[in-house]
C-alpha cells in the first residue's frame, strides 16, 4: 500500500500545475467569479470559449490522456488521466467539451470498433471537431434499455432506421451519436439489440431541444425517420449491441475530480458559514451546523478512498464495472444531500436566482441544487438499477425481475 | 499509488482466517462473555506463538517489527469473529505509547513481556464522566517523596482485572490549559491500594471500575515527560480509534456476507428473499458502507504507519464513518434475517452488541464529527 506517487507520476502532475498555472491566465474574467456577470453556460460566447479553452487543453496534449497515443491520445495510464482530473478540480479550471465523445464514444469504438472506425473517429473526438451525443435511451424505455423499440431494418449496405431517443444529451449541436437500435424483433430482448454510430446530419434526422428543471436547455429528443446508417457504421457484433452498450456504461468510474471538486464546495461553505451569523455567532460555530458540514467531508474522503481503491483494481486488471456502483451510488446520494445543505447554509438567499438583485454567487447554488437531482442519481442509470447491479453481481443476489 | 495489500499482508490475513476460524468459534466467544477471566489464556498463549502482541514492535524489543497497518490487517480477522480478550488494550493501548514514549529502560522491562504474551497491560482512561477530554482528568497523583500518589477511580477500564500493568492518565499539576498537568504512570496492577472490580456488560467484555487508594507509584514509572502526558494520549486516541475500526470492519464483513447468504436461500412467496429488491437494496446499502469502511480504515491505519501529518484526521474520519457503519449494518443484518435475527442463539446478535460497544470506544460519531469540523474550519466549538 503506498498513496505517494512515483517520480514520473509527480512530473506529470508538475507539468499540469505548471501549465494551468500558465494559462489560466488567459481565463476570461468571469471565470470562477459569480460577482463577475458573463455569459450564460447555454449562450454562443460560452460555447466559444469552452471549444477555445478545449483547444489549449488538446494542444497540450491533456484531452485523451490514457488513450494509446496512435489514436491520438497521450499514451498514459489511468493514474495520470486521474491525476489531471485531479488538479483541473484543484485549480478550478474548465474542463474539456465532448465529455460524451471522449469517455463513452470513444472508449467504446477502442474498445470493439474496427480499425476504420477507430482511423475515421477517435482524433476528431480528441480534438472535438466532432462532437458527439448519445442516443440510448426512449420515451418507453430508459432504465429498461433492453426494452427500447427504435427499428432498423437492413437494406443494401445500409440499416434504415425509424424511431425516437429521449434523453440524447446536446444532440443539437452533435455531429454523431452513439446509438442502440432493435435489429431482430424476435430475439431475446438482449440478443436483438445493435450498436450503431449515427450521423447527425443525416437526411431523416430531427432534433428539438428541451428544459431540465434547473434550467438547462441543452438536452434534445432525437427523431429518426428513415435515416440510412452504413453497415461500415455498426459497432461489435449485430445483435450484441446491448452488452457493447454495457461496457460503454463501465467505462466511466474515475471519481477522482468529482471528490476534489466536493472538497471545493465544503472548503467555500466554511468560507461562507463564517461571514455569516446567526444568533449573534457565525454558523461555523454552530454545533448543529458542524456535524452536517463534518459529515459531508467524511463522505468526501470516504469517496475519494474507495475512489483509489477501485483505480487499483482497474490498474491491475480487474473487472470493476459492478463494483464501481458502490461509489456510484454514494456520490450521488451525496452530493444531493450536500447541496441542500449549501442552501440552508446561505438561508433565504438560497431562493434567489441568477441575475437577481442580492442573490448569493449569482444565483450558484440554487442552480447546482437543482442540478443534483438529475445526472447524480439518474443519469447513467438511476441509483435503482445501481443497487440492483451491486445485489446481483457484487452480492450475488438472484435477479428480482 | 497502490492502494492493495501487499503479498505478505494477504498471506497474513489468509492465515489469520484460517487459524481463527478453528480456534475462535462463537462457542468459545459467548463462554469468554460469561466467563470471570474474559479470555481463554490457551488461545492467548497461540496468539503469542504467531507473534501477534509483538507484530507492531521492533524485534530488538523481541517483536516482529512490522507495521501498524500490518496489525490492523490482524485486527480485522480478529473483530471477524469477535476474539475475546485483552489484546488491543495491551497492544495498541499500553504497548503502543510505551514504545512511542517509554525511556530505554521502561521498554526493556514491558516491551519484551508484552510481545511474548506473558504481560497483559491496559490503559486507565476514563472517569465518572465518560468523557474524552483532558479537563475530564481528575484523578490526582501528589508527588510524595519519590513517589507518587494516586487517588480517584478510573472507569471503563478495559480487562484491569487480569492486566499486570496498567498505564494510568491522571492529573499532576493544574496549567493553563487542561492539557497542561496530564501525566502517564506506568503502574503495578499488583501495587496495593487498587482495588478492581468487573463492570456488568453488554457484551460481555470486560470493562472494569479501578479504584485507587493512597497508590505508590515509583516517579520513575513517568512514561514521557511529566504533565505533558496529553500528547502521547492524543496518539493513543488516534491509533486505538483506527484499531476499533479495522475491528469494526471485520465484523461488518462477516455480517454482510451472513446477511447475502441467507437472503440467498430463505425462501417467501415461493422465491428466496434476496429477489426482492426491498431486500435486495438493504443489502447494497451495507455492502456500499462496508466498501467505505474498508478503504477509509486501510487508508488511516496506513497514515499512521507512516506517520503522514493526516493521520489524526484521517482516524476521526475513519472513526466517525466506521460508528455508523458498523450499527447500520448490524441492525441491518438482523432486519433481512427477521425472527431469527433477533433470537439469543443467533450469532447476529454478538455482532450487533459490539456495535453499540464499538461505537461507544475511543469517540463515537459525534465525537469525531466535531474533531473534523475543527479540522476543516481552523476553529474549535
Amino acid at each position: 500500500m503506498d498513496f505517494n506517487y512515483s517520480p514520473q507520476e509527480e512530473a506529470f502532475r508538475r507539468e499540469v500545475r505548471g501549465w494551468l498555472a500558465e494559462n489560466m491566465r488567459e481565463l476570461p474574467p468571469w471565470w470562477g467569479r459569480p460577482d463577475v456577470p458573463g455569459p450564460d453556460v447555454d449562450s454562443d460566447e460560452y460555447r466559444h470559449f469552452s471549444f477555445w479553452w478545449h483547444r489549449k487543453l488538446y494542444d497540450a496534449g491533456f484531452v485523451g490522456i490514457a488513450w494509446p497515443k496512435e489514436y491520438g491520445g497521450r499514451g498514459a495510464t489511468l493514474i495520470e488521466q486521474a491525476l489531471f482530473n485531479e488538479e483541473l478540480a484543484r485549480h478550478r479550471a474548465p474542463g474539456p467539451v465532448n465529455v460524451i465523445g471522449i469517455g463513452w464514444a470513444g472508449p467504446t469504438i477502442i474498445a470493439a470498433g474496427t480499425e476504420e472506425q477507430k482511423k475515421r473517429f477517435l482524433p476528431k473526438i480528441l480534438s472535438a471537431e466532432e462532437i458527439w451525443a448519445q442516443a440510448f435511451s426512449e420515451p418507453g424505455a430508459g432504465s429498461d434499455l433492453a426494452g427500447i423499440q427504435t427499428r432498423a431494418v437492413e437494406d443494401g449496405d445500409d440499416f434504415v432506421v425509424n424511431g425516437q431517443k429521449w434523453p440524447t444529451g446536446a444532440a443539437e449541436r452533435a455531429d454523431w451519436a452513439i446509438l442502440l437500435v432493435r435489429t431482430d424483433p424476435d430475439a431475446p430482448r438482449h440478443r436483438g439489440i445493435s450498436y450503431l454510430l449515427l450521423d447527425m446530419h443525416a437526411p431523416g434526422v430531427t432534433v428539438r431541444p428541451f428544459r431540465w428543471m434547473d434550467g438547462d436547455s441543452s438536452n434534445c429528443e432525437v427523431f429518426l425517420d428513415n435515416v440510412r446508417i452504413p453497415k461500415t457504421m455498426l459497432v461489435g457484433k449485430k445483435n450484441l449491441g446491448f452488452y457493447v452498450a454495457m461496457g460503454t456504461l463501465e467505462f466511466e468510474r474515475s471519481q477522482l475530480g468529482a471528490t476534489v471538486g466536493r472538497e471545493n464546495i465544503i472548503n467555500d461553505l466554511i468560507r461562507t458559514m463564517k461571514r455569516t451569523e446567526r444568533d449573534g455567532q457565525p454558523l461555523s460555530q454552530d454545533p448543529v451546523l458542524r456535524q452536517e458540514l463534518a459529515q459531508h467531508w467524511i463522505e468526501t474522503k470516504v469517496m475519494k478512498y474507495m475512489g483509489l481503491r477501485m483505480l487499483t483494481s482497474q490498474l491491475k486488471g480487474e473487472a470493476t464495472g459492478p463494483k464501481a456502483n458502490l461509489g456510484f451510488v454514494m456520490a450521488g446520494e451525496s452530493i444531493q444531500r450536500l447541496q441542500d445543505f449549501a442552501i440552508r447554509i446561505i438561508g433565504p438567499y438560497g431562493q434567489l436566482a441568477r441575475g437577481s438583485k442580492h442573490a448569493v454567487d449569482n444565483g450558484r447554488w440554487l442552480r447546482s441544487y437543482l442540478t443534483s437531482r438529475g445526472v447524480p442519481t439518474i443519469g447513467g442509470g438511476p441509483v435503482e438499477i445501481k443497487r440492483n447491479i451491486i445485489a446481483m453481481r457484487v452480492l450475488g443476489l438472484p435477479r428480482s425481475y | 499509488m497502490n492502494f492493495s495489500l501487499n503479498e505478505e499482508q494477504v498471506m497474513l490475513k489468509t492465515s489469520a482466517r484460517n487459524f481463527l476460524e478453528k480456534e475462535c468459534p462463537k462457542r468459545l466467544v459467548r463462554e469468554m462473555a460469561a466467563n470471570k477471566q474474559g479470555y481463554s489464556p490457551e488461545l492467548w498463549k497461540k496468539l503469542a506463538e504467531l507473534g501477534w502482541m509483538g507484530l507492531v514492535f521492533p524485534e530488538e524489543y523481541g517483536g516482529v517489527g512490522s507495521t501498524f497497518l500490518d496489525l490492523t490487517v490482524v485486527l480485522e480477522e480478529m473483530g471477524r469473529v469477535l476474539v475475546p480478550g485483552p489484546f488491543v488494550p495491551t497492544v495498541v493501548l499500553a504497548g503502543r505509547p510505551i514504545l512511542a514514549a517509554g525511556t530505554e529502560q521502561q521498554k526493556r522491562r514491558l516491551i519484551p513481556g508484552i510481545a511474548n504474551g506473558s504481560i497483559i497491560a491496559t490503559l486507565a482512561f476514563l472517569e465518572a464522566g465518560g468523557e474524552l477530554a483532558a479537563s475530564a482528568i481528575n484523578v490526582r497523583g501528589t508527588t510524595h517523596g519519590e513517589d507518587f500518589i494516586i487517588d480517584g477511580t478510573k472507569l471503563f477500564v478495559p480487562d484491569a482485572h487480569v492486566a499486570d500493568y496498567i498505564l494510568c492518565v491522571i492529573r499532576t499539576g493544574d496549567g493553563v490549559s487542561k492539557e497542561e498537568g496530564v501525566t502517564l504512570l506506568l503502574v503495578d496492577a499488583k501495587t496495593v491500594g487498587i482495588h478492581t472490580e468487573v463492570l456488568k456488560t453488554l457484551t460481555g467484555e470486560k470493562l472494569c471500575e479501578v479504584v485507587f487508594s493512597n497508590v505508590m507509584v515509583p516517579r520513575g514509572n513517568i512514561l514521557g515527560v511529566l504533565g505533558n502526558g496529553w500528547q502521547i494520549v492524543q496518539r493513543i486516541l488516534d491509533e486505538a480509534a483506527v484499531a476499533e475500526c479495522a475491528w469494526m470492519t471485520g465484523g461488518a464483513q462477516w455480517i454482510l456476507e451472513t446477511t447475502v447468504n441467507y437472503a440467498r436461500e430463505r425462501l417467501a412467496f415461493g422465491q428466496p428473499i434476496g429477489s426482492f429488491q426491498a431486500v435486495a437494496h438493504r443489502c447494497a446499502n451495507m455492502a456500499i458502507e462496508v466498501e467505505g469502511a474498508i478503504s477509509i480504515t486501510q487508508y488511516a491505519a496506513w497514515a499512521i504507519s507512516e506517520n503522514d501529518p493526516e493521520a489524526s484526521a484521517a482516524a476521526s474520519v475513519a472513526k466517525a464513518w466506521c460508528s455508523e457503519m458498523y450499527k447500520h449494518v448490524a441492525g441491518d443484518g438482523i432486519q433481512v434475517h427477521g425472527a431469527t435475527g433477533f433470537t439469543w442463539d443467533h450469532d447476529l446478535n454478538l455482532y450487533f452488541k459490539r456495535a453499540k460497544t464499538s461505537e461507544i470506544a475511543f469517540g463515537d460519531g459525534r465525537y469525531h464529527r466535531e474533531r473534523v469540523a475543527a479540522y476543516i474550519t481552523g476553529e474549535g466549538n
